[in-house]
């Protein structure tokens, strides 16, 4: 009887230790990727993510995040989540000053391709997109807002809105909105002052904000329902929503444009194999893939080079000359000094 | 002189029963006194701890500063609070009837309400509060149908806003004061009730006076639980409530 029992422990052993073995074996090869979710992530996973890992015969896990403060409280509390995420430049920027990202090890990651200022020291530029005004073209037909001006004019264009919940964006358009001109956004947005003078804006036109969204998926889904008349937004948000039917337009006067990279958190257990397959990933061919998914523009200027972009598909790209000469480059180091200061302001704002 | 021995003895042997009695309890409730130890007072400590560490790493004041310094932070706890009693209330005021109804009708009528109280718990949190959203925003389902109708020329605003808050949270927070209030309305005597009537009390006064008071600790439990997890909920609010992070479960993720 007892015999049995030592047998039958000693067999759990066994089994325990295989499995045990077999993770750690496994942890060398899988990595923990997470970004935004929806059609975003979904032209990441086909595009990238999943092409890039087969390349290097590893696996990559995804899962969906909150954004950098998600990153944040992963990395201050000790927690193993993820070894890279998917973000803007200018919140990577803010969470390398915060001391929370990995330094990127650019003699790994070859960036020699990339175009003038996609990649930063946290951050390996992938796409470049536009925060655009989005409207519905039932409610405006073809005279739907052209500018921040007209976003901010609710007797010209009466309406709900919604902005973001966030302060990501958001206190650009207020000033281009309020007649700043783009040259100088970010100069006046240089004080606190500015950045008051921007909120101040918002503020004319709370009461007709409905709703502050949260995510790309959600305000692509708030003009599917018709719930708001104009949103700002994600440009490639905007476009599949319009391929789903929806009916949302935009014009590239009110871009704002931004890219968005990869970085990896502070003591992420697979540091050098994310490195490694960051690497992958900055490849020409991966960055065409994905752009066929959603409208977001690659940050490797050999898409273009090696003809992998149909020239009318290269067109909707906001990053495509003939779109970016009416567009204001989002500035990431306005975001390394500011945005924690700015984001409770932006908080202040919203809950009066 | 033998009597007052025998007595000793038997006070001893009571002594030794009950210290073994309540050693067995020990024993019982040990594996949950760890479980919380573990999980909640050691985590909630270490959190209180951390609470006082400042940004240059040493002891200091300054997040309870920001704290109350900050009016936002102040108007969220508002805020939290508000839709945290105005869903307590309404849940009181829903299931309280509906659970006197419920303990008044016959065990079999009343496991086929309880199955209908039950029901939406099956449903997962998410799915409950994305219906929600289907059904009453601006065109929704319910503001279609009424504009169809002719029954209002406008959309009314029913989610993005505290309405649509208040109405899924209740939703979601009914059964958490149904339940206990019922199992302690079917456990009051109806003889009490009786008794009442034949002394003469009119059945206002009956309920009122017999029947209420007894029902007060299930109906202290139901409000007790909703209030508690309406201070934590994140979902709901997030998504029904606009958006603009005005709820303090939300603003901790921040």
């Amino acid at each position: 009887m007892n015999f049995k029992l030592i047998k039958s422990a000693g067999s759990y052993l066994t089994i325990a230790g295989m499995i045990m073995a077999g993770t750690i074996a496994n942890a060398d090869d899988t990595l923990r990727i997470v970004s935004w979710g929806g059609a975003y992530q979904k032209g990441q996973s086909l595009g990238i993510f999943q092409p890039a890992a087969k390349a290097m015969g590893i696996t990559v896990k995804e899962d969906t995040y909150g954004g950098i403060s998600d990153v944040k409280l992963m990395v201050k509390s000790g927690a193993d989540k993820f070894d890279i995420f998917s973000s803007g430049a200018g919140n990577c920027a803010s969470g390398g000053a915060e001391g929370i990202l990995e330094k990127l090890d650019y003699s790994v990651i070859d960036v020699s391709n990339h175009l003038p200022g996609m990649y930063s020291e946290y951050c390996a530029g992938a796409d470049i997109f536009s925060v655009v005004a989005g409207y519905n073209t039932d409610t405006y037909g073809d005279n739907g807002p052209k500018t921040w001006a007209d976003f901010f004019d609710v007797e010209k264009f009466p309406g709900t809105r919604a902005m973001r919940n966030n302060v990501g964006a958001q206190l650009e358009a207020a000033l281009l909105g309020d007649g700043v001109p783009m040259d100088q956004v970010y100069e006046v947005l240089d004080s606190e002052e500015g950045i008051e003078r921007a909120l101040n804006k918002i503020r004319t036109i709370k009461p007709h904000i409905a709703v502050w969204w949260s995510s790309g998926a959600q305000h692509a889904q708030l003009m599917k329902d018709g719930e708001v008349d104009m949103t700002t937004g994600w440009n490639g948000r905007f476009d599949v929503a319009k391929e789903d039917g929806a009916k949302v337009a935009y014009h590239w006067q009110t871009g704002i444009m931004d890219w968005e990279g990869y970085g990896i958190p502070k003591g992420a257990k697979n540091k050098d194999l994310a490195m490694k397959y960051i690497a992958e990933m900055m490849k020409p061919e991966y960055m065409a893939e994905f752009a066929k998914y959603i409208t977001y523009g690659p940050t490797n200027g050999k898409v273009y080079e090696l003809g992998l972009m149909e020239d009318a598909r290269a067109l909707q790209m906001p990053s495509h000359p003939e779109n970016a000469q009416h567009q204001l480059t989002l500035s990431t180091e306005w975001y390394a000094k500011w945005r924690t200061i700015a984001s409770e302001m932006y908080t202040e704002m919203m809950t009066e | 002189m033998g009597g007052a021995i025998l007595e000793k003895l038997n006070e001893e042997g009571l002594q030794k029963v009950a210290f073994k009695e309540r050693l067995t309890l020990l024993g019982l409730t040990l594996p949950y006194l760890i479980f919380v130890a573990a999980l909640i007072i050691i985590p909630v400590g270490w959190l209180f701890y951390l609470s006082f560490i400042g940004r240059d790493g040493g002891f200091s004041f300054e997040n309870y500063e920001r704290m109350t310094k900050s009016r936002a932070y102040i108007r969220i706890f508002i805020t939290t609070f508000k839709i945290s009693i105005l869903t307590t209330l309404i849940c009181a005021i829903i299931g309280y009837p509906l659970a006197y109804f419920m303990s008044q009708l016959s065990r079999r009528w009343a496991s086929i309400c309880m199955i209908g109280v039950l029901i939406p718990f099956w449903t997962s949190l998410l799915v409950r509060t994305y219906a929600w959203l289907v059904l009453l925003q601006k065109k929704g389902l319910i503001n279609n149908i009424a504009l169809d109708i002719g029954l209002i020329s406008e959309p009314i605003k029913f989610v993005h806003n505290t309405t649509g808050t208040l109405i899924g949270m209740v939703h979601i927070m009914l059964p958490f004061l149904i339940l206990p209030l019922y199992a302690n309305m079917r456990s009051i005597d109806k003889d009490c009730l009786k008794a009442a009537s034949s002394l003469g009390a009119t059945p206002t006064r009956a309920f009122w006076t017999v029947f209420f008071p007894l029902s007060l600790p299930g109906l202290t439990a139901g409000l007790l639980i909703v209030f508690v997890l309406c201070l934590g909920f994140y979902v709901t609010p997030a998504i029904l409530g606009g958006g603009a992070r005005n709820h303090g479960s939300d603003e901790n993720f921040q």
